[in-house]
């Protein structure tokens, strides 16, 4: 009967539209198991102390590398303390600036931006967003480490520091100024999104009562878009924990801790995130030990991306009664 | 009676200009525009210098010649081979990743059962959007390095699988076009009236030809503008290739099958070229390291005009 042909071939339709579609589910699972079963190694040797402080990280890393043949006498001891730490340091100053300056600029299209200024504007912070992250690499180290390194760090900085870090002018200032611009973009478009959705009658009703227009975006539309600054600064957290090619061209590239008590020479200090420890270190995945010392940063990178898609889902959970789906 | 009783309207004019603000929201105002104009110039300045290094550094036969060993910037030679790498992936990433993408939306706009599945495909999605692409890079490897994989690569001198080729890399690649295919392809069902299906079904149309003769040609314009996303995302990513494509100088091919043995093959794109002709790489090649950032930024630009003009489009089609 064509009928229930038909019918069946419905059903058909839609299990493999649903079977295809939970590919990415079993990709997911299958990520997750494969990157930790390699790093178990890695972790279950060092313990918690995985994370913790001791000794220099890129001595640590070339032991490893030079681990002996029998399998028995593998290096793993590895303290990431500093590498840690450079990532945090990374996404949360840029983050922190990002929300800032996104906000403003989204206030900016919004509501000052007379049309013909948004009519550039918006092009701009989509041209920024599409530029990839190894142009910003390359004007890093080509122009603005250059330049960092021969005008604004003066011979006595290099000199107090000498023993203990070279500043060639790849540093955490340079790093945190290119991944702020990287990820204002994208933090601008969901803000915008959100304060656009932003009833016009709430805007209407404060204006009415004698705000200014900065008082209004300020109290009313900034207030009720706050879901939304949150769900951006998670998005661009992520984009910035997993910054790795950028990173790795301006940040220097040595596995250092820059402290703050260093006054200004702490923006000066060079330092280098997981990400970037991932990408100078890809042509050593072959030798075992290492290999899974290196798996073992990409399972923290992993599981800290998880968790950042988890809190960007709760932070948009808020924004669905405005009609805003990011 | 209301006449008398009714308010007299004020005109206040220039009541409420920045100029009678307090100091602070003034403050705040310029800010805002500060940081506006600012974004302006930023992106001016980085257009002009790479337009002006561009245009100092690319010409015909740097584009159409192939890298070579040497040992100055006037005799290591072009990056044709890059760029053709740079096409074959995001070409191989973006066929993976439409169907994927649009089947997904599909699923989940209009079957969408059981609930539970849909919400935890979604999330995924979203999942794999927020993941690092040095993270998929580097599963990728692990993945592709299984012995059941090697149809995709080639097995390296001591029998092990490399899990390196264009095959590799673009798939990993298309999980990158993924959620952004994803994302517009649903915004643009969404966007379509239930009547539109209804009247679909009245005619006696089954659900998957309303689908397939109703729904995709409606929902074109968004499925374009998500692959194009997705194709600048895919030209423009540096860690996967750096890890997956082995970031060789030629295009090194596999077997002697036509197409499948540059598939199978290695090679490199204009991304991993800048990178490694930066300071940061190998090669030190600044002018090679400009011309070839040039020319990729170029190719970016292009895709996102693309999408400007499928916008607009689509919205007078809308409208």
């Amino acid at each position: 009967m064509p009928q229930s042909s038909a019918a069946r071939s419905e059903r058909r339709a839609e299990r493999s539209l649903g079977a295809l579609s939970s590919l990415v589910l079993v990709l997911i699972t299958a990520m997750c198991l494969f990157v930790l079963l390699k790093a178990w190694p890695s972790f279950s040797h060092n313990g918690p102390m995985w994370f913790g402080w001791g000794g220099n990280v890129d001595d640590q890393l070339a032991a490893i590398f030079n681990s002996p043949a029998n399998p028995a006498k593998w290096d793993y001891t590895i303290r990431t303390w500093p590498i840690l730490y450079a990532t945090a340091l990374l996404t949360i100053v840029s983050v922190a600036i990002g929300i800032v300056v996104s906000t403003l600029a989204a206030v900016f299209i919004v509501e000052f931006a007379p049309p013909s200024v948004k009519r550039v504007v918006s092009p701009v912070v989509r041209l920024l967003a599409a530029v990839p992250s190894v142009i910003y690499g390359l004007i890093g180290i080509l122009v603005l480490v250059p330049f960092v390194g021969n005008h604004l760090i003066g011979d006595g900085r290099k000199n107090s520091v000498t023993f203990v870090v070279q500043l060639s002018g790849a540093s955490l200032g340079v790093a945190v100024v290119i991944l702020t611009l990287m990820i204002t973009p994208i933090m601008i478009a969901i803000i915008a999104d959100a304060l656009r959705a932003v009833p016009n009658g709430w805007k209407e009703g404060a204006l009415a009562l004698g705000a200014n227009r900065w008082r209004v975006m300020w109290t009313v539309v900034v207030r009720s878009a706050r879901p939304a600054i949150i769900a951006a600064a998670v998005i661009a957290a992520a984009r910035a924990i997993g910054e790795g090619i950028m990173l790795a061209m301006v940040s220097g590239s040595v596995g250092f801790a820059p402290n703050p008590l260093d006054g200004i020479t702490f923006v000066f200090e060079p330092l280098r995130p997981y990400a970037a420890t991932i990408v100078d270190n890809a042509e050593g995945l072959s030798v075992k030990p290492f290999g899974q010392t290196i798996y073992a940063m990409a399972a923290v990178l992993l599981f800290a991306s998880l968790m950042l898609s988890l809190g960007g889902t709760l932070a948009k959970r808020p924004l669905r009664k405005y009609g805003v789906r990011l | 009676m209301s006449t008398s009783t009714q308010p007299k309207v004020v005109h206040r004019r220039g009541k409420d200009t920045v100029k009678s603000w307090p100091l602070p929201d003034r403050i705040a105002y310029f800010s805002c525009w500060a940081v506006g104009i600012g974004l302006c110039l930023v992106a001016a300045g980085l257009i002009l210098f790479m337009l002006n290094k561009g245009l100092q550094y690319v010409s015909l036969d740097l584009i159409f010649s192939n890298p070579a060993v040497g040992s100055d910037q006037s005799q290591t030679g072009g990056f044709l081979a890059p760029l053709l790498g740079t096409v074959i992936l995001t070409l191989v990433g973006t066929i993976i990743a439409i169907p994927l993408g649009v089947a997904t939306a599909i699923w989940i706009v209009e079957y969408g059962r059981p609930t539970r599945l849909a919400r935890a495909v979604e999330s995924g999605i979203e999942v794999v959007a927020g993941t690092p692409s040095i993270v998929l890079g580097i599963f990728g490897l692990l993945l592709f390095s299984n012995g059941i994989f090697s149809f995709m690569s080639f097995r390296a001198l001591g029998g092990a699988v490399a899990g390196r080729s264009f095959l590799t890399a673009g798939a990993m690649m298309s999980l990158i076009a993924l959620p952004l295919i994803f994302t517009s392809t649903r915004e643009a069902l969404q966007q379509v009236p239930a009547q539109v299906r209804e009247a679909s079904y009245a005619l006696g149309k089954t659900k998957w030809s309303t689908i397939r003769k109703v729904l995709i040609p409606t929902a074109r314009p968004g499925i374009l503008t998500g692959t194009a996303l997705g194709m600048g995302r895919i030209a423009g990513d540096t860690a996967i290739v750096v890890i997956l494509l082995g970031a060789t100088m030629q295009i090194e091919k596999v077997g002697s099958a036509p197409i499948v043995s540059t598939l199978r093959g290695t090679g490199s794109t204009l991304t991993s070229y800048v990178y490694n002709n930066s300071p940061a790489g190998e090669g030190n090649a600044p002018q090679k390291a400009y011309a070839a950032a040039f020319v990729l930024l170029l190719l970016v630009l292009a895709l996102n005009f693309g999408i400007d003009i499928l916008s607009r489009r689509s919205k007078k089609e809308i409208v």
